[in-house]
C-alpha cells in the first residue's frame, strides 16, 4: 500500500477535514443562514408575482427525514437508501477499528442488521446519524469483548508514563524536530494500540467528534474520554520513537 | 484551585495536557512551556501526532456486494 508510506508534514495537514465535519468543523456561517436557493428565489421575484400566501405551508419532512420515517415504517427501499448514505462512513469506522477488511465487512453487515431490527425504535432524541454511529461502535465493542481484546488497559506497567521524555532519551529522532510522521508507523502504532484507546482516539483525532460527544456515544464521563484520548497520544507517541529507534538501527 | 501559569510545575503543567493537545489554544505562550523545555517538546509531540491523525485511514467504501450480503440476511430474519 505505496500511498500510506507517505511522510506528513505540518504543512501537508489541511486546517479542512474532509471527513464529516462535525460540531467542531461545523461552526454556522453567513451561507449557511442564507442558503443560496432562498437568496436565489429572493432575487427572482417579479413583479406582478402572486403575493406569498397569508398561511404557512403544513411543515414538510426534510428528504432525509422522510427517508428514515419509510424506512421505519418497514419501506425495503428507504433501507437501502439509508444504507447508501451511511454505509461508507460506518465501513470505515469498522475498519479503523479492526484493521481488516473481511471483518470490518462482518461488522458492517452486523451493524445494518442491527439498524433494521431497531430503527423502529429511533425516537429522533439525538441525531440519526449519532444514533447509528453508537450504535455501530457497540457492535465493535462486542467483536473486540468476544475475541478477548482488551478495551482499556488496566495494567500499571502499560500505561505510557513520561519517562524517557523529551530530552532524555538517547539518539531518538525528534518528532517535533523532524516535524514529520510516518503514516504507516503511526498507522500501525493506532493499530497496536488497546482498543479503548483506539476506539477514542479514532473518535476524538481521526473522525473529529468532540468529547462530550463521545461521552455519550461510550456511556462514559466528559474526563474520562480526555483522559484515555491523552494516554492514548501518549503511548503513540512511545512507539513512535521505538519505531524511529528501530529505523535507526538500520 | 489553580496554580499560577507562571509558578506551574512539570506536573500540574501534564495534567492539563490533555485540555491543551488539539483545543486550538495557543499554548507556545504558556509561562510554563517557555522555560521548560523538556514539556515544550512533549506539548509538540503530542500536537504533531494530533495533526498527523487527521490524515489516516481515509474513509473508504464497503465493497457494492456488501449490500446483497446484508439485504439477503434481513430476508432471512423476515
Amino acid at each position: 500500500m505505496a500511498q500510506h508510506q507517505t511522510i506528513l508534514t505540518a504543512t501537508d495537514i489541511s486546517p479542512q477535514r474532509k471527513r464529516m465535519p462535525r460540531s467542531r468543523f461545523q461552526k454556522q456561517t453567513p451561507e449557511d443562514s442564507a442558503p443560496d436557493s432562498t437568496v436565489e428565489k429572493e432575487n427572482t421575484v417579479q413583479l406582478g408575482d402572486p403575493a406569498p400566501e397569508a398561511t404557512p405551508p403544513a411543515p414538510q419532512l426534510s428528504p432525509d427525514a422522510e427517508i428514515l420515517a419509510r424506512a421505519q415504517a418497514g419501506d425495503h427501499h428507504a433501507f437501502a437508501h439509508l444504507y447508501s448514505l451511511h454505509k461508507r462512513r460506518i465501513y470505515s469506522l469498522c475498519l479503523r477499528m479492526v484493521g481488516n477488511v473481511a471483518e470490518a465487512e462482518d461488522l458492517t453487515q452486523e451493524a445494518f442488521l442491527q439498524l433494521h431490527r431497531k430503527i423502529a425504535t429511533f425516537r429522533g432524541d439525538s441525531a440519526f446519524s449519532t444514533w447509528l454511529h453508537r450504535l455501530s461502535i457497540n457492535v465493535v465493542l462486542m467483536h473486540l469483548r468476544k475475541k478477548g481484546l482488551p478495551l482499556m488497559s488496566l495494567d500499571e506497567a502499560m500505561e505510557p508514563t513520561y519517562d524517557d521524555g523529551p530530552g532524555r532519551s538517547f539518539g531518538a529522532p525528534d518528532l517535533s524536530l523532524t516535524g514529520s510522521i510516518d503514516r504507516l508507523a503511526l498507522e500501525r502504532a493506532v493499530a497496536a494500540l488497546p482498543a479503548g484507546y483506539r476506539l477514542i482516539f479514532v473518535l476524538h483525532d481521526v473522525e473529529g467528534f468532540e468529547h462530550n460527544e463521545i461521552a455519550a456515544m461510550l456511556d462514559c464521563s466528559v474526563g474520562n474520554s480526555k483522559s484515555q484520548l491523552h494516554k492514548a497520544r501518549l503511548k503513540l507517541r512511545d512507539a513512535l520513537r521505538l519505531t524511529l529507534r528501530k529505523g535507526d538501527r538500520r | 484551585m489553580t496554580t499560577d501559569p507562571r509558578t506551574m510545575g512539570c506536573q500540574e503543567f501534564r495534567d492539563q495536557l490533555s485540555d491543551l493537545v488539539g483545543s486550538g489554544a495557543v499554548v507556545e505562550n504558556h509561562p510554563h512551556i517557555k522555560d521548560c523545555e523538556i514539556c515544550r517538546e512533549l506539548y509538540e509531540q503530542l500536537q504533531t501526532i494530533a495533526d498527523a491523525a487527521r490524515q489516516l485511514f481515509p474513509d473508504q467504501e464497503p465493497e457494492d456486494s456488501l449490500w446483497e450480503r446484508i439485504e439477503s440476511a434481513i430476508k432471512k430474519e423476515d
